[in-house]
């Protein structure tokens, strides 16, 4: 009898429209595009589409264009309108939820039951979930008794390539709840879900110059942030990019939430349940080519079950199927850039060469594209580079502890502090080590979770600020007294 | 096909018990603190592993392949106190044809009866290769005294049939003692002979996936050759879940003893996507290995019907209707 190979189960990309040049999105129209450059998909290196280098004019238009809509009918709109276009954002996302899927995959190179079951359903659920709060932010305790929380004014809102979506909606949905309007520059190599949603705002009919997106690469983020007349900075990225936001916007006026990079520990204890811990760390670190800020990248397992962890993850890894994004069955899809792909390559080879030993299944990887196979280092020390830098690609290093004492000071001993996890079937330990652990979110018997209600965010090198839930709100407004409009800022 | 079998006696089981879990008697204490000290089974993650591979989707070539897999794998049953000669006979016509228009049909491994309708279906089905299993230490409810059960096996081995379906005592597995429920698994096993033995826990009275996993590795280590998730009079009976948790016990306990053990998912498997989606779990939680009717069975009686309207849509393109597969 031959064995269960799973044919070939290509999702359609006829679904998705992609214009050759896009143009950048200001004051509710699409410009004429300029001085464009390629976006590629990662998985065959094919161009998809030429899109437009913002420079600081366009930049400036469309700031211009955010804060004529805050002091002109958008400012003066109640939460609840502004609520019912937060609903009809949500609800044409999941309209066209298979478009979005669909050009997520091709633009970012992740598999598509990932955009499908993932990205496209939690952005719109993001939006749902402002939506309901944008008439009710007197009761989330925002400000103090007496006093009245209002929005910035114009936000300016800089996403990474990982979630090109889904960070859009972390970003844009509570900005909208509240009041604000803004400019968001999507990442360089993954601007099209973005500039597919600047069709959504106008398809909500959502006043002009609220949302406007423009497109780049570092120059135009720069450009943006050190605008003059943008209020607060909402920034997804790299922890160096995110120091120099910090150091740009000092002594300014302007207000910053900063969510950047990580070096999750999941840490595994003897009495935990082994075959979903399993589950749980390749879900931890092969998500996305775990190409996720909150990747539980280090993989701290007790000593004395170390042997049967690393045996049963390899036997897992060889059933993971790695190759066309497009194909409904692939668990692992493309490296997002050769950018990317070079860095994960330097840092493997660094840590192999410090002592890791490297392990990966057998896997035919294409020839064409930005590909790197699930990877194990195991026998890595605190010290190695993979123990310390975030490498942002399918790599799993593997440490061990022999006390929770050893666990805890070793998941602690990071200069990031966003996300860990805890696998044990004690109940007690679970709550113990979440208080110990320095860490924005602390997953137990379980990993990379997320839903709007939850607030997100990190310690230390991870930045500061949070997003979703109540807290996420905070960042977005303020108590201070309005400044008068034409006053000078 | 064959279905490998090895005669053993009690007194051998309970040696190589005592061999597994490294005790010098076979004690209810031994057997709980090894069964306790399994791994816990997390029912989120476990269920999210299952809701994960069912989005796996199965086209063209690879669908073919599985719905006659899963027609081979089928243990056509009929359990009804209705049950009379001419039902069971009208059924082995089934499995010795269960497509009329495409004779290149698989035929399914077994038909599954109660004791008494063993020589009735031995009859009927002749030679040709189709098992047929018997139901018994009193079946459903397992409540009757051992030298009864062991009665009953005797009979359905002496009637003829290749293959033994016992039930576990629930009751002694749920108040801890586990000793009594070894004891009779091991005891049927020898009553058994050259049949083999499949060992019904009755997950659906069992409740928790710790117990399912504690539940399949006592039948393991008590000699059964398959452990089956339900009787089908109890609901739930088969769900995704439990037969991934004794899927990973199989696979554990070959790499543990060396021994293979088979799965049979019973009760509530009705459509042709349902069954694909065990095929998956085998496939990707087992391995390869499991993937043949010696290892894995349906226990069912209409999904046999819906597998055979797929495979003619998928040879024929058009989809027929109900009333182009027999009712049996």
């Amino acid at each position: 009898m031959p064995t269960f190979d799973y044919a070939p189960a290509p999702e359609s990309r006829s679904v998705v429209t992609i214009a050759p040049t896009y143009g950048f999105f200001i004051d509710g129209a699409f410009t004429r595009p300029k001085a464009t450059f390629a976006t590629l998909n990662p998985a065959d290196e094919s161009v998809l589409a030429e899109v437009s280098q913002a420079g600081p004019k366009d930049v400036d238009k469309a700031v211009a264009a955010a804060r004529r809509a805050f002091e002109g009918e958008w400012g003066r709109l109640s939460g609840a309108e502004r609520g019912k276009y937060l609903f009809r954002i949500a609800r044409i996302l999941q309209e066209r939820a298979r478009e979005f899927a669909v050009l997520e995959t091709l633009d970012n190179g992740k598999p598509i039951k990932e955009t499908r079951d993932f990205d496209v359903p939690t952005a719109a659920a993001h939006f749902f979930y402002h939506a309901g709060w944008a008439d009710k932010l007197e009761y989330a305790g925002l400000s103090a008794p007496g006093a009245t929380a209002r929005p910035h004014g114009v936000v300016a809102q800089v996403i990474p390539w990982n979630f090109p979506l889904l960070m859009l909606a972390w970003k844009i949905a509570p900005a909208l709840a509240t009041g604000n309007t803004v400019v968001l520059k999507p990442a360089e190599s993954t601007p099209l879900s973005a500039l597919l949603f600047a069709e959504v705002c106008q398809q909500a009919d959502l006043p002009a110059g609220v949302v406007n997106i423009v497109t780049g690469d570092g120059r135009t983020g720069q450009a943006l942030v050190e605008h003059p007349d943008v209020d607060k900075i909402a920034f997804t990225g790299s922890t160096e990019v995110g120091k120099i936001i910090a150091r740009s916007i000092a002594g300014t006026a302007k207000k910053a939430t900063l969510e950047l990079g990580g070096k999750a520990a999941n840490v595994v204890f003897d009495d935990a349940p082994i075959d979903q811990a399993v589950e749980g760390i390749v879900g931890g670190i092969f998500f996305n080519q775990g190409q996720v800020c909150c990747a539980g990248s280090r993989l701290l397992v007790q000593e004395n079950v170390h042997d049967e962890v690393v045996a049963k993850l390899k036997r897992r890894l060889q059933t993971l199927r790695v190759g066309d994004p497009m194909d409904k069955n692939t668990d692992l899809g493309a490296i997002n850039s050769r950018e990317q792909l070079d860095r994960i390559t330097t840092l493997v080879d660094a840590g192999v060469a410090e002592g890791a030993e490297r392990w990966s299944p057998a896997c035919t990887l294409p020839t064409k594209g930005f590909w790197y196979p699930p990877t194990l280092l195991t026998g890595v020390a605190q010290t190695h580079r993979v123990a310390t830098e975030e490498i942002f690609g399918p790599v799993l290093s593997v440490l061990t502890f022999r006390t929770p004492q050893e666990a805890v000071a070793k998941a602690n001993n990071t200069a990031y502090g966003l996300s860990a996890g805890v696998w044990t079937e004690k109940g007690s330990r679970i709550l113990w080590m979440a208080d110990q652990l320095r860490a924005g979110v602390v997953w137990a018997n379980t990993f990379n979770r997320f839903d709007p209600t939850s607030p997100f965010g990190g310690y230390k090198e991870s930045g500061y600020g949070r997003e979703g839930g109540r807290h996420g709100l905070e960042a977005y407004v303020t108590t201070t007294p309005a400044t008068p409009t034409g006053a000078t800022r | 096909m064959t279905v490998s079998t090895t005669t053993r006696s009690a007194a051998e089981l309970t040696a190589q018990a005592r061999d597994v879990l490294g005790v010098s008697r076979l004690t209810n204490r031994a057997l709980t603190s090894w069964l306790h000290g399994l791994p816990g089974v997390d029912q989120v993650g476990c269920e999210g592993r299952v809701a994960g591979l069912g989005t796996r989707s199965i086209k063209t070539t690879s669908k073919a392949w599985a719905i006659d897999t899963a027609i081979a794998m089928i243990d056509l049953t009929t359990l009804e106190g209705s049950d009379t000669p001419g039902k069971v006979r009208s059924l082995c016509a089934k499995a010795l044809v269960p497509d009329p228009l495409d004779p290149t049909t698989p035929r399914p491994a077994a038909i599954c009866v109660y004791g008494d309708m063993v020589a009735t279906a031995k009859a009927a089905l002749g030679d040709s290769g189709i098992h047929v299993a018997a139901v018994a230490t009193a079946f459903p409810s397992g409540r009757a005294s051992m030298a009864v059960k062991l009665a009953d096996t005797r009979d359905a081995v002496k009637a003829g049939a290749d293959e033994i379906d016992m039930v576990i005592d629930r009751g002694a597995f749920l108040s801890g003692d586990y000793l009594t429920v070894f004891n009779q698994i091991a005891e049927v096993k020898q009553a058994c002979g050259d049949a083999h033995l499949k060992v019904i826990m009755e997950t659906g009275e069992l409740v928790t996936y710790d117990n399912v996993r504690r539940a399949s590795y006592l039948s393991m280590l008590a000699g059964g050759d398959f452990i089956k998730t339900s009787t089908g009079k109890i609901q739930p009976a088969a769900t995704l879940p439990v037969t991934l948790i004794m899927l990973e016990a199989v696979r554990d306990w070959r790499e543990l003893t060396g021994v293979q053990v088979g799965v049979k998912p019973a009760g509530g498997i009705r459509t042709t996507k349902d069954a694909i989606k065990y095929l998956v779990m085998v496939s990707e939680i087992a391995g390869e290995d499991w993937l043949t009717p010696e290892w894995f069975r349906f226990g069912a009686s209409g999904l046999l019907n819906d597998l055979l309207l797929q495979r003619q849509k998928l040879a024929t393109g058009a989809y027929s209707g109900a009333d182009y597969v027999t009712i049996d």
